[in-house]
């Protein structure tokens, strides 16, 4: 095996890359990107497909189409074709779904989780206690056309009456398939398997109905595996098999198509296992923001289906408003004009920032994107809840404090960003996406940031599943890009206030101590690949590890970027004047040396 | 047949370009669609009238759930002995459909319909009953004028006819009808309340580069069907709906106008073509939809004005992509909206001013500059 193909189809763009085979192992060689073509006047995916392993023709100049029976050559045949080609695929708003559970905060929950780890936008979750009366669940599942439909409720042995209830409420409302009129909805059922045969004849005829193994067998267990494998099958069986030139886009691979965020997934938790750390990741496309995270080994994503940079940008504006936008922006700003700039690009979204300015804006945006999908991530990122735990009095009196804030992501436990995604990977400087991942997470104490070099995150996740060894070879070699280590107290002074001391013991001996106030940014070379040890010290108010500690012993990574110290507090606030608002983001922007020099005098800053 | 199709695109430059179609003579087919299916009331070949109801179905009520077992203080199993009427059974609102009488007569529970309709289903497992409502009747008329072409049984029929046909960019509310009236007298105007009388009323009046939100109140108040121009302010976009729209899903605004804007947010120019399209055929009846999707399946707003002033032809794709001399229209800034001439398309990956490495087109300004812009910010308008 020489040459593997992989396509990722996403809403905006379909994106090949060509990874090869040398003496020293594989390597991603090339990219061809092109519009995707699912929607009209196309309706034929294929087309997005051939038009980007065009691109990868003309600049390697192998022949990888099939120009007589269509498709790529597979296997390879006297130099020509690859000897694998496989996609994964986000397009037309990717798989949609929805989920109904008993109770809201016990299998309704799991059951969410399990389809947005499955790569699914979960369109709604319906639970006999989510509040809304049956006659509004109804009229919602009505007006709702998902690709496919999950059912959990009830503990194996458990609630029957109770989950009934739930599948008759779906069963009156009988919602319509996206993708056409003519075919049997699927639904997987993952509840008390007991009641597997009343679903069989609640629903002949109406659903194509899956068994699953229970999603909550019991309460403290959530089995969402099954549940995972069922959606993947169905994914292919049914939705697929209905989108525009899908039939014909699984001909032409090799396995079964993937949804795009479950092989973005897949990539976050090899990066999880390849660090040995807790690590959070986001996947900010053009229509959703996927996050993802891996915290003590537990696997959790989330996603935020009208967060995006190009067809849901004005839902980001919606969301966060344009204050909140215009706040990262270093110049004043029209916000009348600035709304109307990302109306535009909403209604023409595959075009891309000609001037500075626009690219700022879209940063900004970005930011706020990132902002909005972790807060929603940590509503799922959650203990398992039904359990009831046994409790230390000092627990129970941590936990009346924790009330409302029951998520388990801590950002001084997690040492590992990694993003991808269009803007991400496509950023004119790296130090944008840094600086963009570091003030939309804001991690605490020391984390290690990365990215994915030319967006193939998907594609070596989808790889992972039949070929691990080269799948690794490739992410360590060319997907991951190390953008540097950011080092950021939690806490918060008085501006100018004395704020960090760190003594640095860089590669080659030399020893670096710099003193911080609070407020500043300062960036410190450390190449990819180098080591440096570092011994911070934080003052009173500031913490730099767990427990609050205020010194830390630790060695630290270089980058593309390098060694970001960040003494802006936690949480990070803007200053409330304008001027100075700008004045600082504008020193931010410049110690990291964020936009070109030029770029500046041009955005009228 | 997808080996030749392949082919064909090899001749083509693979960047591809979305358009928006401006066109004075084409034939256009629209497919009228129940939502569920029913009966279609025309055959092939008929010629229709735009408000002609060409199919019908019924769409079932809403159901509604009642916790009979609960109220009749019994076990779920047990509710159908209590049941006065049978599944399928109509029923009033109010009506009481099941009952329970016990120690002679003192213990007396009812089970009353919440609604007027009938009865659906009742569970012995979880004790329910589901009253549904009486069915909505749906019609779906013609849209345009013109000959049915082709039937989906039970679905409905594709209706064609000879047009002018303009694609919008972006526009809020569903089909509307009216003749058209162009109230201002050039493209770059700015259309304001004091264009609009008691005249225009039912009609679908062109305005040039933007809308007031002064204009947009008075089109209301007098009770336009439809609205053409250049552009919207999103704020004035806000005030009409009272929302802010997020992703760009329209059609069913509920507002009693039709607004389509033919090049985007902010004040822009319609473009000559549009504007003097649109001169043309003054006094014509169109027939217009603000429905815009631009995710999943794009939809365009659209104007139809069905005449049988021109040769008509069969609609072609015209996108066959860029190439010198083709005209094309800028779609971001900082040339936003201007129309250019494709000069040249070099192959390889160039430096824009944002750093970012881009494939481009050198473009022509109407002024005669030449300068260089995304492939991605430039779409080509066929005429």
């Amino acid at each position: 095996m020489k040459l593997i193909l992989i396509t990722d189809v996403g809403s905006t763009t379909t994106k090949a890359r060509l990874f090869q085979k040398f003496d020293e192992g594989w390597r991603y060689t090339i990219s061809g990107e092109a519009p995707t073509t699912v929607e009209s006047p196309n309706e034929d995916v294929t087309m997005g497909v051939y038009n980007s392993v065009r691109e990868v023709e003309e600049i390697t100049g192998l022949t990888l189409l099939n120009r007589v029976s269509g498709g790529i050559i597979v296997p390879r045949k006297a130099g020509d074709g690859v000897d694998l080609y496989c996609t994964t695929s986000s397009a037309g708003g990717g798989l949609q779904m929805l989920c109904l559970g008993l109770v809201k905060e016990i299998t309704a929950e799991s059951a969410n989780r399990a389809a947005l780890g499955a790569g699914a936008i979960v369109m709604d979750t319906i639970a006999l206690d989510d509040g809304r009366e049956d006659y509004e669940k109804i009229k919602i599942i009505r007006g709702l056309r998902p690709d496919m439909m999950l059912m959990a409720g009830g503990t194996d042995g458990g609630a029957r009456g109770l989950v009934l209830e739930i599948a008759e409420l779906l069963k009156a409302a009988d919602p319509i398939p996206r993708l056409g009129i003519d075919y049997s909805l699927p639904l997987v059922y993952a509840g008390n398997k007991e009641l597997r045969p009343h679903i069989e004849d609640l629903y002949e005829k109406q659903f194509a109905v899956m068994m699953v193994e229970n999603i909550r067998p019991v309460l403290d267990v959530e089995n969402s595996e099954p549940a995972r494998r069922a959606i993947h099958e169905l994914f292919m069986e049914h939705v697929m098999s209905h989108a525009p030139g899908y039939l014909k886009l699984m001909k032409w691979t090799g396995i079964d198509i993937m949804p795009t965020p479950a092989g973005e997934g897949l990539a976050i938790q090899l990066i999880a296992d390849r660090y040995n750390a807790n690590a959070l990741g986001v996947g900010l496309g053009g229509a959703t923001t996927n996050v993802y995270s891996v915290v003590d080994g537990r696997f959790v994503r989330s996603v935020s289906a009208n967060l995006g940079m190009s067809y849901s940008i004005c839902n980001v504006l919606k969301e966060t408003g344009i204050e909140n936008i215009c706040k990262w922006l270093p110049f004043v700003v029209d916000k009348d004009v600035c709304e109307d700039s990302l109306r535009n690009k909403m209604i023409r979204p595959t075009t891309i920032p000609h001037t500075i300015q626009e690219l700022l804006i879209e940063h900004s945006v970005a930011r706020e994107a990132l902002r909005l999908g972790l807060a929603h991530h940590k509503t799922l990122a959650t203990r398992l809840k039904g359990v009831s735990r046994a409790k230390t009095i000092d627990e129970r009196f941590e936990q009346l404090g924790k009330s409302l804030q029951e998520t388990y992501i801590d950002m001084m436990n997690i040492k590992v960003i990694a993003g991808t995604g269009g803007l991400l990977s496509h950023a004119p400087r790296r130090e944008q996406s840094l600086l963009i991942l570091t003030d939309a997470f804001q991690p605490e104490g020391v984390t290690n940031i990365i990215q994915d070099s030319v967006f193939m995150m998907p594609h070596l996740g989808l790889l992972s599943t039949i070929y691990p060894d080269i799948a690794w070879q490739i992410f360590e070699k060319d997907c991951i890009v190390s953008l540097g280590t950011v080092i950021a107290p939690s806490g918060e002074l008085d501006e100018g206030q004395e704020a960090l001391n760190i003594k640095l013991e860089m590669p080659e001996g030399e020893i670096i101590e710099k003193g911080l106030g609070f407020g500043e940014i300062l960036r410190l070379p450390l190449a990819e690949g180098m080591e440096a040890k570092a011994t911070i010290k934080v003052h009173r108010g500031l913490a730099i590890d767990v427990d609050d500690a205020r010194t830390l012993e630790t060695t630290i990574t270089g980058g593309v970027v390098g060694i970001v110290i960040d003494t802006r507090g936690r949480p990070l606030r803007l200053p409330e004047d304008e001027e100075k608002r700008r004045e600082k983001l504008l020193t931010w922007f410049k110690a990291l040396g964020l936009y070109p020099k030029e770029a500046y005098e041009e955005a009228v800053l | 047949m997808v080996a030749e199709k392949d082919l064909e695109r090899e001749e083509e430059t693979h960047a591809y370009t979305p358009s928006l179609e401006i066109k004075k003579a084409i034939t256009v087919r629209r497919v009228r669609r129940l939502p569920i299916k029913g009966d279609v009331l025309v055959d092939l070949g008929d010629i229709v009238e735009y408000r002609e109801v060409i199919a019908k179905t019924k769409i079932p009520g809403d159901p509604y759930t009642v916790r009979a077992s609960y109220l009749l203080k019994c076990e779920a199993d047990e509710v159908p002995r209590y049941m006065l009427k049978k599944v399928g059974d109509p029923v009033e609102k109010d009506e009481i459909f099941a009952k329970y009488v016990g120690f002679f007569g003192l213990i007396k529970n009812f089970v009353r319909s919440p609604i007027d309709g009938h009865i659906e289903s009742l569970s012995t497992v979880s004790g329910r009953a589901i009253i549904r409502e009486k069915p909505i009747p749906i019609d779906v008329d013609a849209y345009i004028p013109g000959k049915v072409v082709d039937i989906m049984p039970r679905e409905g029929a594709v209706i064609e006819t000879n047009v002018a046909f303009i694609q919008g960019i972006f526009g809020v509310a569903g089909e509307a009808h009216g003749e058209i009236a162009i109230i201002v007298d050039a493209p770059g105007d700015i259309l304001t309340a004091d264009h609009i009388t008691t005249d225009h009323k039912g009609k679908v009046i062109v305005g040039g580069s933007i809308a007031t939100g002064e204009a947009l109140k008075k089109a209301l108040e007098v009770g336009v069907n439809g609205m053409i121009v250049g552009g919207i302010k999103n704020a004035d976009l806000r005030s009409l709906i009272g929302y802010d729209i997020g992703v760009a899903i329209t059609g069913y605004e509920d507002i009693g106008l039709t607004l389509i804007c033919t090049e985007g947010f902010g004040k822009i120019n319609m473009s000559n073509q549009t504007f003097n399209l649109l001169k043309i055929f003054e006094g014509f009846m169109a027939h217009i939809n603000g429905a815009t999707q631009i995710r999943a399946g794009v939809l365009r707003p659209e104007i139809i004005i069905p005449h049988d002033q021109f040769e008509p032809k069969f609609s072609e794709d015209l996108s066959t992509g860029m190439r010198p001399g083709t005209t094309m229209r800028v779609i971001r800034a900082p040339y936003f909206g201007r129309l250019v001439r494709v000069v040249s398309l070099p192959p390889e990956l160039q430096k824009i001013k944002t750093e970012s490495y881009v494939r481009v087109v050198e473009v022509e300004l109407e002024d005669g500059r030449r300068v260089v812009v995304p492939r991605a910010n430039v779409e080509i308008i066929e005429y």
